[in-house]
Formats: structure tokens, sequence, C-alpha cells
């Protein structure tokens, strides 16, 4: 061998040990320094989790009656392995099973895809879960036509028909509770995307609003899961993880079934009654509250909706149904979402106000027709004069044109249009003192905050618009070029950004830009009812474990002192008695044997309806009792109802009929919801069961 | 030298036994080999078939027919006098270059995997003339180069052109089916053969320049077919093409890695019994090495080839005669190369080509040609002077 040829086999010997070496380091790297990761790449190839969802808590009333529960529901169920592997990738399968079930060969093929196979745009039914779980065609099918499914399964490869839990809201009593309740559905990308570090799987139903999203943590439980290896061809080869599922725990209420069908009722009895005065009655709401603890007994809002909807699967129309305009969007709750202006209820905090500005609460007042206000009148509610009368008598009757005087005084003293920098603004401080433009608290998604038309509202108001009221003749539209809306708008331009006599005036009779939610206006009644203390409203009263174990119990928080001396709010509970013995609600609570304290109020809408009319007036009553010893506050407000008195303060007797056991004009012992006069405090039995209590 | 080793060699020359010149760590080492790559056909294939109701041992059985066939091929290799080999070299060689031609007719050459390299035979079996190619390019280059009619120590031009002209009439027919893996694995082992043999440096510069351009014009020329571009593409980029090679390449080394240090244990590989890698008991067999066995068993494999490999280098070192040095180079380029390609592109180092993984893939031709090869290392060995 010549050296070259030696020198030769030398290099081409390094070479190849070079390259083994280039193997061996890349394979240590690849094993070794990348091994967790590439571990975890191939889990995620071979294994699928099946989800088995738990089931999920009940709700139930103060006595443990059912609100939500679960039913067993006949599903059947599509197997996408098994269709799939048919010649014609179970076209065939999916044609004949539609003609069983009387449904849409289109929608069946639909629900079996899944969303990730779809363009998008062509999502609407698709499957949100797995391939490898049996897919829910329909949950309710009748019991004989799964028979037929199972006894020809030779006919029906990949259908199977399988029991399984539904979310239902069983209506005891007749009971809807839609808004309160909420619904479950289907996970969505933002549900699955979520840091809260709850891991949630595509397969759960979640809480979509009300109860159901506010307590889902606890009603949730947890799923169990089992994780199956698969092959290339998916099928499964082991089972690597089985575990079982958590059930959710039960949420007890402070609602009580019976009251809360009964608001309902008095509710949509109000709405009829108005509807058949003729007016439009739109919406409304009911709100009972425990004086004592802002426990909330019943919350209902018109218009509703089936809460059992969504599981018996939603149509297109059903889901646009409830956020249309024409239908008064049953899916908005009217009791903590709808802000109106609160009229004449809202006198108890100007009764307030004057009483801190130094008024006399006991001296007699003159109720003119009408106040003149620098250039403009403004006209008693009755535009007639009633003489010298008490604050108190003022209060009954509800004399508005006193109200303007006051107000009107205050205004001139805290420097009209210039004001002083040291205003005393006894208005405006005692509506913060009643926290109107502040949250209730309520354990319940969504809730509005009211709107304090005070300085500095004003101020930010006028910043934001103040470029199309000095611009209006450009800016407004042909239709809103009136001489009345250009002089309007003339003077927004000038002094928008102040309060003027006029805003003074209709604040302190609860009209203008201040508006609150019925929700707050039963905080702020019983606040006043309690001898002052705002509690926060809560709907929620314990969390309960199945085995009987309480997790967490919901005591309301003070969230604050009415902004009166004990003597005032002593006047003003006389006087709102005095309503209801002889003032504005004495003929809606004639020869009632439960003594109440309440508030009409009738406000003025602005603006037009969808046809065009001229919206009708807002109806309020807001009222606790019994007048001695103030236990419940009850709210009830009609958009566009009419008067406070004949539509509201009917309602709100019907649900103190119920509440305190009264038939006509009497009390039948033993017909009273809580014998006591007060909501159980012991938390109950719970089971899905457990039945209402009947009066003897 | 000692008298006594002198004695041990010329016993060995002169009582050729059935087993004698057999170099125990070479042996010891690919039997080792052998018997990792039956368990690991066997892993790679038992649950696929017994899932889909087929004999899970169909591919056992057959691997181990081919190593029993193949073991003969070497022994017989072995006892063989190479002059005598030499004197066959230009049969084995035209056989090679029939062998190619006849894949290419349509109807006699099937197509596997977008290369028409397979020669199918009456009773199931197929044959794959290229393998065997390998082998008969490496002896006649060897026995042109090893030959000389002058006293000059390095070989003439003449040498040199009749060698490169008995390598390019195969490797030609092979780029025609088209199997690039091999083309470069045989053209890895001319040049090496080339610059052993004592050839003046610039031709193997010359050739190494010709090898890398050819490959960069081949890829832009529209020699290689799409399928082959694709390969490329996904090599450097393999989660471009998330279903085809792709999808293969990032399969194989999700489960390479995910073995670990000890791996699953033989059997237990979710990502080989799932079936997650295509062509598992042939082209990707040291994936299920990897997932099963870990660092510690397919590092072992490496370690193996590595020994193999020395030993061969130092056989061709030892022997005197030209020809076997030759030779002896040639296998150990073409066993190296050859592992190199496998392994790397399991590994994600090389872009994807169908080549087995010598002494362990399932496949009869290829393992023939490797204990032929192997046979070879140890004629050379026995007959050392």
């Amino acid at each position: 061998m010549n050296q070259r040829s030696r020198l030769s086999l030398l290099v081409v010997q390094i070479l190849i040990i070079s390259l083994m070496a280039a193997l061996f380091g890349r394979l240590f790297y690849l094993q070794i320094g990348a091994g967790p990761k590439y571990r975890d790449a191939a889990l995620s190839i071979q294994s699928r989790d099946v989800i088995n969802p738990a089931t999920r808590g009940l709700i139930v009333d103060s006595s443990g009656v059912p609100l939500a529960l679960n039913k067993v529901g006949l599903a059947i169920t599509i197997d996408r392995i098994t269709i799939d592997k048919q010649p014609d990738k179970g076209v065939s399968v999916m044609k004949s099973l539609a003609l069983l079930l009387g449904l849409n060969y289109g929608d069946i093929f639909q629900k079996t895809r899944l969303c990730g196979e779809l363009p998008k745009g062509k999502k609407a039914g698709c499957w949100t879960g797995s391939r490898y779980q049996p897919i829910p065609i329909t949950k309710e099918a009748d019991p004989n036509i799964a028979l037929q499914i199972v006894e020809n399964s030779d006919r029906y490869p990949g259908v199977d028909a399988t029991p399984i839990a539904i979310r239902n809201y069983p209506a005891i009593a007749g009971v809807n509770g839609a808004h309160v309740l909420g619904y479950v559905g289907p996970m969505t990308e933002e549900n699955l995307a979520n840091t809260s570090g709850v891991k949630y799987f595509r397969s759960e139903a979640i809480g979509k609003t009300g109860l159901e999203i506010q307590y889902d943590k606890y009603l949730r439980g947890a799923p169990g899961i089992r994780t199956v290896i698969v092959d290339r061809k998916e099928s499964i080869t082991r089972i690597s993880q089985n575990t079982k599922s958590t059930p959710g725990d039960h949420l007890v209420t402070n609602l009580d079934i019976r009251l809360q069908a009964s608001a309902e009722n008095a509710l949509a009895d109000a709405v009829r009654r108005a509807r058949a005065s003729g007016y439009k009655a739109d919406s409304g709401a009911a709100v009972v509250m425990d004086v004592r603890s802002g426990r909330i007994i019943a919350i209902a809002s018109y218009p509703t909706y089936d809460p059992n909807a969504w599981e018996k699967g939603l149509t297109v129309k059903q889901a646009s149904d409830l956020f249309s305009e024409k239908n008064g969007v049953p899916a908005l709750s009217r009791a903590l979402q709808g802000l109106f202006a609160p009229a004449s209820t809202f006198k108890s905090v100007s009764t307030v106000a004057a009483a801190n500005a130094g008024y006399d609460l006991n001296a007699t007042y003159d109720c003119p027709a009408q106040v003149q206000v620098g250039t403009r009148a403004f006209q008693n509610f009755e535009s007639k004069a009633q003489g010298r009368m008490s604050l108190k008598k003022a209060i009954a009757v509800s004399c508005d044109t006193i109200w303007y005087r006051i107000a009107f005084d205050e205004w001139l003293r805290d420097g009209g249009l210039r004001p002083k920098a040291n205003a005393n603004d006894y208005f405006y401080n005692a509506a913060r003192g009643f926290q109107i433009n502040v949250k209730t608290g309520i354990d319940l998604p969504s809730e509005s905050a009211g709107r304090l038309a005070d300085r500095q509202w004003r101020k930010d108001w006028y910043d934001a618009n103040k470029d199309f009221y000095c611009n209006y003749k450009d800016r407004a539209t042909k239709a809103q070029q009136t001489p009345f809306l250009l002089e309007l708008a003339r003077e927004n331009c000038i002094d928008g950004d102040k309060i003027r006599a006029g805003d003074a005036v209709n604040f302190s009779i609860g009209q203008g830009d201040t508006v609150i939610t019925p929700l707050k206006l039963a905080q702020m009644y019983a606040a006043i009812a309690n001898g002052g203390t705002i509690w926060q409203a809560l709907v929620g009263k314990a969390i309960v474990k199945t085995d009987g174990t309480v997790i967490k119990t919901m005591t309301p928080e003070k969230l604050g002192t009415l902004p009166a001396t004990p003597a005032t709010l002593k006047f003003l509970q006389g006087a709102l008695r005095e309503v209801v013995i002889s003032g504005t609600a004495a003929g809606s609570f004639s020869g009632f044997p439960v003594s109440v304290s309440g508030k009409t109020g009738t406000a003025e809408v602005f603006g037009k309806n969808l046809n065009g009319s001229k919206k009708d007036n807002t109806s309020w009553f807001a009222s606790f009792a019994p007048s001695e010893k103030p236990r419940y506050a009850v709210v009830m407000m009609v958009s566009q109802g009419g008067f406070g008195a004949s539509t509201s303060a009917v309602g709100v007797r019907k649900i103190y009929e119920t509440l305190f056991g009264v038939k006509g004009s009497k009390v039948i012992p033993g017909l009273a919801l809580f014998p006591d006069g007060k909501p159980p405090t012991k938390l109950p039995k719970i089971s899905p069961a457990t039945k209402v209590k009947k009066a003897p | 030298m000692s008298s006594i080793a002198e004695r041990q060699r010329f016993r060995r020359a002169s009582r050729p036994s059935l087993f004698a010149g057999f170099d125990p760590i070479l042996t010891g080492a690919v039997a080792l080999l052998l018997a990792m790559g039956t368990a690991l056909v066997y892993a790679a294939t038992r649950d696929w078939y017994a899932a889909n109701h087929l004999d899970p041992q169909y591919y056992l059985k057959r691997h181990i027919i081919n190593i029993a066939i193949g073991s003969l091929l070497a022994w017989g290799t072995t006892v063989i006098d190479y002059r005598l080999l030499r004197a066959y070299t230009p049969i084995a060689w035209g056989l090679g270059v029939i062998g190619l031609a006849a894949v290419l007719i349509p109807h006699v050459g099937s197509t596997v995997n977008g290369a028409q390299a397979w020669i199918a035979l009456p009773g199931g079996f197929q044959i794959q003339p290229a393998e065997l190619a390998k082998i008969s390019i490496i002896l006649g280059i060897s026995m042109i180069l090893s030959e000389r009619g002058h006293d000059s120590d390095e070989p003439t031009t003449r040498d040199m052109l009749q060698a490169l002209a008995v390598a390019a009439v195969p490797i030609l027919l092979i780029l025609a089916q088209p199997d690039m893996g091999t083309v470069f694995i045989i053209s890895a082992s001319v040049v090496t053969i080339i610059a052993v043999s004592g050839s003046p440096t610039r031709w193997v510069v010359a050739l190494l320049i010709i090898a890398v351009v050819g490959g960069f014009a081949a890829s832009k020329s529209g020699v290689l077919n799409e399928y082959q571009i694709k390969r490329l593409q996904s090599f450097v980029d393999p989660n471009a093409d998330t279903q085809g090679t792709g999808y293969q390449l990032r399969q194989a080394r999700i489960t390479v890695g995910s073995g670990g240090l000890i791996g699953t244990g033989l059997f237990n590989g979710p990502q080989t019994n799932g079936r997650f890698v295509p062509e598992q008991q042939t082209d990707f067999i040291f994936t299920v090495a990897g997932e099963e066995l870990g660092f510690l068993g397919s590092g072992l494999i490496i370690l193996l080839y590595i020994i193999i490999l020395m030993r061969a280098f130092s056989i061709a070192r030892r022997t005197n005669d030209p020809f076997g040095r030759l030779v002896g180079t040639g296998v150990i380029a073409w066993f190296a190369f050859q592992i190199f390609e496998n392994i790397g592109m399991t590994l994600g180092l090389m872009p994807m080509t169908g080549v087995p993984l010598p002494f362990l893939s399932y496949g009869g031709s290829s393992m023939f040609a490797n204990l032929i090869g192997f046979g070879l290392l140890q004629n050379i060995h026995a007959r050392q002077r």
C-alpha cells in the first residue's frame, strides 16, 4: 500500500467516524435533550380524551324545591368512527335515521360534522366535541324509536340510543325564572381559551347566563376522563386512564318558588291590564327583597322565554327572536339591566335631601298648579292647585310643585347657572347616599349601574355632545330639525355643561336623565324600611355538596347607610304608609289587611316606539311591608305601563297576597308563605323530588 | 513477526475449516444486529398485523428466512477464494446491469414509493437488483483499479476512465428508477474506492466536485421527480406538508425522541404499535429501536455499526492484496453511507430516501447484499497475507 492510499484510508476512516459521531450526537439530542418535548408530542398523537361530563348540581329555592335539575333524556347518537368506515361514509345510515326520527338529513349531517371540518361561516350546528365520542342527534327521543334502533343495530351501524343527563328547568308551581336561572350551553372557543386556570373540555356544558354562569364553578363538578390510546387508523388500542366524574355542588337560593311564580304572574297580569287600558306595556320587572338582609326572594322580568329551549335545540328563529326589538328583547333581564327614570318613587330621596337642607318636614307647603322656573312654567302632574298641605300629604298625593319650588330654591342658593365652588347639592348628595349610581352587587351577571345626572355627569355629557348640538343644523337629520329641537340644541350648545333650573327641578321628581333599575329601587326602599342600611342584593344562599356538607354560605354585604337621620326615615316611612292609606295607592290597596307602605311613580318617557307611536309612561310602585315591622320590599315596574297606581301597585298587591296569605280582605291563617313571617334561615335538604309546600 | 503468528496464519490458510477466517468481533457484532433487527421487525409488525386479523408473525418468519439465506450467502462468500471471485466479477457486474435494465421494462419492474426498483418473482417474492448491483460495482471497479499494467503505484487515466464507466452504467440505470438514496451510496463508495486506490488527489477532488454539482443540477433541472423535490423540501421544513413526507419525517422524529433514555420496552411503543410511522419494518426500522429501546438500545445499535466499521477498516488496512483492500474499502463506504443516510433521515439530518438500514431492516435483497458484503470482509480477513 502506497503512502497516498494509506493516507486516503485514514481520511475516509476519520470521515466515517465523524458521520457516526454525528448520528450519535443527534440521537442524544433527540432522546435525552428534547425527549420530554417529543414525549408530549407523541402523547398528543396517540391519546384521545373521552370526556364524561359530571352531573350538574341542582339549583333549589330556599325550601329545597328544585328550580333547575337534570333530567334523563334519551339520546340518539352517531359514532363518527363507525359511520366513516361505511363505504358511503354513512350517508345511507343518516338518511334512514332522518326518516325514522322525522328529521332533515341535512341537519343530521351538519350535527355530525366536527366544527373544524366545516368551512368558515358554515359551522352553524356543528359538533363542538371530538370525533371519539358519540354525537347526539336528539336528546329527547321517543323510547319506541330508540328501541327500533337498538333492535335493528345492523341496519343502523354506529347509531345508538343512550340515556343522558340534560339540564331541565322543571317549572314547578308554574315558575319560569328564565332570567335569574340562566341556562347552560356548549363550550365556546372563548371558554376553552380561558386563562382562569379551570380546564374545560369541549364536550362539557357551561353556564351561559344567570345563576348557571354565576355559580358555574360549583355547579359543574369535575368531568370523568377516559384516555384512550389510538393507532394511525384511530382504532382504540388500549385505555390509559379512566377517572370517574365528580358531581357538581348544589346551589341553594334565597328565592321562594311560590313567590317567584306569583311575582311572574302578577307582572304578566299587570302587563295584560295595562295593555287592556291601551298602553303599550312592552316590558316589566318585579323584585321582592328581604329588607333585613338584601336577600332576593323573587325576581321576575317580562317578556321572558322558555329556559328549556336550549336543551331542546334552539332553532335559528328562536335564537333571533330572543334578541329582537319587536318581541321586546326577551333575553334582557329588566330587573337588573333595564334603566328607567324613577319618577315620583324618587321623592323619597328628595325628602331626605330636603330634610338635610333644613326644610321642616312637619311644616305645610303650598302645592300650586304650576311653578315658574326661569322662563318656563313647570306643571303639577295633575295640573291643578291643591292648596297648602303637610309634606306628608304632599308625598301621599304626589304633589310635584312643592318639590319644584324646593329644588329651584336650592339650585338658586347653589349659584344657579354660575354654581358656587362649595355648592350644597343636597339633592345630588342624597341621591349619591342612596347609591343610585352604584350597582346593587347582586350575584347575577350583567347588572347595569344607575345613572345619576349630577353636575359632573352633565359636564361629561356636554363634552361628548357639544359638537352635535353646536353644529346641529349640519349634524342632525331633516326630521330632527323642528323649531323646538333647534331651540333645544341652541340652549344645549350655550350652557349644556351646566345644571339648569329645569334640570334641577326635574331631578327632584325623578325625571330627566337620572335612571335606575327596578332592583336598585327595591334596594333603596329596603334601606328606607330597615332604618337606613343598604344591603347587597343576593340570590344565592349556600353551596351544598351532594352529601349535604355546606361548602360556602353567601352572606350579604352592608354596602352603606342612607344619608338620613332616624327622624327623617321615620317621617318618610309614615309618609309612604300614608300613600297607601289615603294617597295615590289607596285605591289599589283598598281593603288590604296587611299594612303596606309605598310610593307610586309615573315617569314620562321621551322618544318613539318602532311603529312611530309616542312612548307611554313608565309605571312604578315601590313598597315595603308590614309597615310596622318591615320585612319585605316589593317593587314592580312596567315599561310603557301607564299610571303607577293602576298598573304596578295592583301588581304588587297580588305579590303581597301570596306572601302574606291574603284572600280578598282577610289573611288566611296558614296560607302565608312563611308561617313566622320571615324567610327560612335553615338550609333545606336537597333532593330533586322535593315538592312545593301546600297551604292546609 | 513472531513465528507463532506466522504459524497460526499458515494453519488458517492451509486448513480452511467451515468457519475459517471468521473475525469473532465482526461476526459477533453482525449477529447481535441481526438478532436485534429480528426483534424490531417483529415489534414493528405484530400488533398491526394482529389488529388486521393477519398472521402477526408473517414478517418475523420471512425475516428469519431472509437471514438464513443471507447467512448461507455470507458463508459462501467467505469460503470461496476471492481470486475466484475476481474471475467471476465481470459476470457479476453483467448480471447486475441486466437486472437494473430489466427493472425499467414496463410490467417487469414494479414501482414502490415512486421508484421502479423491484422485479416480481413467482411465489410473491420480489428482488431489488440495485441492492445486489452495489456489490458488482464495488467488485468491478476494485478489479480495474487494482490491476497494474505498469510499474507505477497509481492507476492510470485509462484505468480511471474504465472504472468510471463500470460505475456509471449501473448508476445511470438506478438514476432512471429513480432511487436517489442508492445512487448517493454507490457514488460515495466509488469515490472512496478511487481515493484509496492511490489515484492522484486531483481526480478525487474533481469527482467530489462533479458529485456536488451533479446533485445540485439534478434538483434544479427536473431530473428529480416531484416526490423527490418534496422530500427535499420537507427535509428543510418538516412542518410544511402535514400528511406527506414532512409528516413521515416529523412522526419519525417524534417516535425516536419519545423513547427517552430507556425507551418504552420492546413491543410496548405506542407510536410503533399505532403505526404512526410508515415503512416501519424497512426504511424506518430505527424508529422502533428509538422508541422501544430508548437511547441505550438505539445508541447500542450505532455503537455496533461503529465496531463493524472499525473492524472492517483494520481488515482493509492489514491486507496486502490491493484488490482485497479496495473491495473492503468499498464495502465499508457502502455500509457507512447507507447507515448514515438511513439513520440520518430518521433523525432529521438527511433528506428522505428509501434505503434500508443494514442488518436491521426487513427486506430480502438488502439482507442478502449486506450479508454478502459481510462475507467479503470475512474473506479478505481470512486471506490476508
